[in-house]
């Protein structure tokens, strides 16, 4: 039978998984604003794919702080005092992305639109940037005290492993983002996502491959959690082969769903290569926050679970259904609401 | 400079600034809701074209609202996480259930709405809109059934040297939740109405779309009027749950340094010097604090010197007494605001009712216009008089705010941060500000931007570049 502790840490996993995979693909799509749309028309088609959903999906982010903060209160005030820069840098990427949608095509002016559109294009790329050096830091270690205090120096965020994992994040939901597209366009546009996508693969395949093999040499996790992570870095690479294939043969929703699943199974592997601790201390693993002494009391885990447990099912169901009621593909010839 | 100072500093900015906007939306998404309610029973244009222009108004504003409310959600964390690991147990309960049940809620559901005018049953879409309203309502719940936790403590126990949750349900049924929470939401309501009451009363001077907005007034104003009212009651609610639970808020926003006299004046205005602990001058209105106070025109409020010495002696030495002259200042300005509201609300709606809109004087339609920053100046400094009339503490009674921060931030790390931040809100409010009146001065029916639904089908190659 699982404890509440470990229950909460597969609930906080599972928002933070449903968040990559979510907002992956509207975070790729808004980076590729920049270089797959041709014009004006286009550009706003890519938007219009993400407007109904990229709000929600976002709200996957704000829950899993929400109940890391409920659940763990000390992984939140670490986790969040300690990176408080990088943290400063996420927050303007995101204040800045979603205002820019909804203020874009508010005024006819070419000026106005190119300003919103460097702030959807930053704040698509450096999210999961900074979130991918975040979660290469946390399964790195950090240097966190006796007193669960984090003082992290410069280089213990940015460092080429932390930047590598990074990259792949960004890499990887662009190729996500890309094959959102192939699903939600047609004629010229969709074609281009397709070729892109096609061409990238190789290169992000490589940049995976190298942030598998960097995981092995600077992080623990071969010792504790060999088997556990190495068995799904490798289903990730048959995701990332089956999707390849996909893509040649112009199965995009297949195609999708294995660049998703790339992305599922590379941040399950963080949280799995962390359990049963959630932050790792470098200087002494005594000092490690775990699902144990990061909780929040019994009665407290309780009371979120049953909450959690009535509400989850109706979230999904409503969210589900949102993108059932916009299955259809975004075109010129329709009403074009930003 | 001092961490404290600055970290306190960021948090008032910052959630002052993201309160411009989350009473707004509160109050907009309800009022849209009533608007697509008629259409969708009456089945007049008119009012399908109301809760299109008003949406406008709201979407530009909520996107604001979301994206200042993602970094309210990080500060704590990020500033105050000694104060986030004593209180997380509890507090952090209220935050993840405002997620899981309201933003999940507003943020679909605010997609189909935008999205689905086409795609939607007309009664499908109504229900989109009314959820937003429903979980604008249930967001504004869980944060104030946090926020009542800080003013007081309730359903928890001190344990491993931090509060512990132990009693879910008092800390949704807090005496100060039941009277924070209808406050706030009721003033919420007046917010919306009286953006809509004050650009519509604008618009009729000019003579613009007069149908239009004359409806749009009608519908805002009762709504301004009996919100208006329900705030003040539930202010007054508020008060007496105040000088039982939070004496020393109360006197500081008296200025009321010594106990009173019974019956109890109250201080309309006063010289206050908090070094001498005393008032040079004051203009008092007899019985008026006893009433507020109790309900009643009898009764002693006790003065902030002789709660000082009884918080020394139950909390040990310290200054337990508030910054008082801006918790005097913040009360009255909020009351005055919210009285004026309530006699424009009664005139308006006096007008509305006997159909003489057309015939008010200019003075009335102008004053409504400026009236649209009252409750803004309401709900502000209803908030500055509820936290600063709490420190020195974050929690009544059991954390103070010095203990509250993050010891690991440096001051120039907060500095920094308060810095940019300051910088993206300030371009926010402009921006914002400049489309607000773009959209107020197109008005409802002038063709938009990307709109453009065109029945012949050549015209439509000309179209795609007019859509850029």
């Amino acid at each position: 039978m699982l404890s509440l502790n470990e229950l909460w840490f597969i609930l906080v996993a599972v928002l933070f998984i449903g968040f990559f995979f979510l907002e992956g693909f509207d975070f790729g799509v808004g980076m590729s604003t920049r270089f797959l749309a041709k014009n004006d028309t286009e550009r706003r088609i890519l938007i219009n794919s993400i407007g109904p959903f990229w709000d929600a999906n976002e709200v996957w982010l704000l829950t899993a702080g929400g109940a890391m903060f409920a659940a763990f209160p000390n992984w939140y005030a670490t986790l969040f005092s300690g990176f408080y820069i990088p943290l400063v840098f996420l927050l303007l990427a995101l204040i800045g992305r979603g205002v820019a949608f909804e203020f874009r095509g508010k005024v006819d002016n070419t000026r106005w639109k190119k300003v919103w559109d460097a702030a959807i294009f930053l704040g698509s790329v450096l999210p999961p940037f900074l979130l991918g050096v975040v979660f290469a830091c946390l399964i790195q270690g950090l240097p966190i005290d006796a007193q669960m205090q984090l003082h992290a120096g410069f280089f213990d965020v940015v460092n080429l492993y932390t930047v590598v994992g990074g990259l792949t994040m960004v890499m990887l939901c662009l190729l996500h983002g890309l094959m959102f597209t192939t699903l939600r366009t047609t004629g010229q546009l969709q074609e281009r996502a397709r070729r892109l996508a096609r061409r990238l693969l190789l290169p992000v395949a490589g940049l995976f491959m190298v942030f598998g093999v960097m995981t092995y040499m600077v992080t623990d996790i071969i010792e504790k959690k060999g088997m556990l992570v190495s068995l799904l870095l490798i289903l990730a690479m048959v995701a990332f082969l089956i999707g390849g294939y996909f893509m040649s043969v112009k199965r995009d929703g297949w195609a999708f769903g294995m660049t998703g699943a790339v992305i599922v199974l590379l941040v399950t592997s963080v949280f799995a290569g962390l359990f049963p601790r959630v932050m790792i201390s470098s200087i002494n693993s005594a000092f490690d926050l775990t699902i144990y002494n990061a909780a929040s009391g019994p009665y407290s885990l309780k009371i979120m679970t049953i909450v959690a447990v009535t509400l989850l099912p109706f979230v999904l169901g409503y969210q589900i259904w949102s993108y059932f009621v916009f299955h259809k593909r975004v075109n010129e010839k329709e009403h074009l609401e930003y | 400079m001092d961490p404290v100072m600055l970290a306190r500093i960021q948090f008032a900015s910052t959630t002052i600034f993201h309160f411009i906007f989350v009473p707004l939306s509160i109050g907009l998404a309800f009022l849209i809701a009533i608007m697509e309610t008629m259409y969708v029973v009456k089945g007049q244009e008119v009012y399908k074209k109301m809760a299109k222009f008003w949406g406008k108004l709201f979407l530009i504003n909520f996107a604001v609202g979301v994206v200042t409310g993602i970094l309210q959600e990080f500060q704590f964390g990020m500033n105050w996480s000694d104060y986030s690991r004593f209180v997380g147990d509890v507090f952090g309960a209220p935050l993840a259930i405002e997620a899981l049940l309201a933003f999940f809620l507003e943020s679909t559901f605010i997609g189909l709405w935008i999205f689905g005018w086409d795609r939607l049953s007309k009664k499908v879409h109504l229900l989109s809109i009314w959820l937003v309203s429903l979980g604008t309502v249930m967001s504004a719940f869980w944060i104030l059934a946090a926020n009542s936790f800080m003013q007081r403590p309730v359903g928890y126990v001190i344990n491993n040297g931090r509060a512990e949750m132990n009693d879910f349900f008092a800390l949704i049924t807090n005496g100060q939740l039941l009277v924070e929470f209808p406050h706030t939401i009721f003033g919420a309501l007046a917010t919306g109405a009286f953006l809509v009451t004050g650009v519509s009363a604008y618009k009729l001077m000019r003579k613009q779309d007069v149908t239009f907005f004359k409806k749009s007034f009608h519908i805002a104003v009762v709504v301004g009027l009996i919100s208006s009212i329900l705030v003040a009651v539930f202010g007054h609610q508020q008060a007496q749950y105040l000088v039982q639970t939070q004496p020393m808020k109360m006197a500081a926003a008296e200025g009321l340094w010594e106990t009173s006299d019974d019956p109890a004046p109250w201080t309309v205005i006063a010289a206050i010097d908090p070094e001498k602990q005393q008032n040079a001058m004051e203009v008092k209105v007899p019985y008026l604090l006893s009433f507020l106070s109790y309900s009643k025109f009898s009764g002693e409020v006790v003065g902030m010197k002789e709660l000082q010495a009884q918080y020394e002696q139950e909390y040990g030495p310290g200054d337990y007494i508030p910054p008082v002259r801006t918790t005097f200042w913040s009360f009255r300005i909020m009351v005055a605001s919210g009285t004026i509201m309530i006699l424009l609300g009664l005139y308006g709606t006096w007008l509305a009712l006997r159909r003489k809109l057309e015939q008010a004087g200019k003075w009335f339609m102008g004053l409504m216009l400026y009236s649209i920053s009252l409750p803004f100046i309401a709900n502000t400094t209803g908030w500055i008089m509820t936290e600063i009339g709490r420190q020195p503490w974050t929690v009544f009674g059991l954390i103070t705010t010095e203990n509250s921060i993050s010891p690991n931030v440096s001051a120039g790390s907060i500095l920094f941060s308060l810095i940019t931040f300051t910088a993206i809100y300030a371009v926010l409010a402009v921006v914002m500000a400049y489309l607000f009146v773009k959209v107020i001065k197109k008005g409802p029916y002038a063709e938009e931007t990307g709109d453009q639904h065109v029945s012949d089908p050549f015209a439509k190659e000309e179209d795609y570049n007019a859509v850029s």
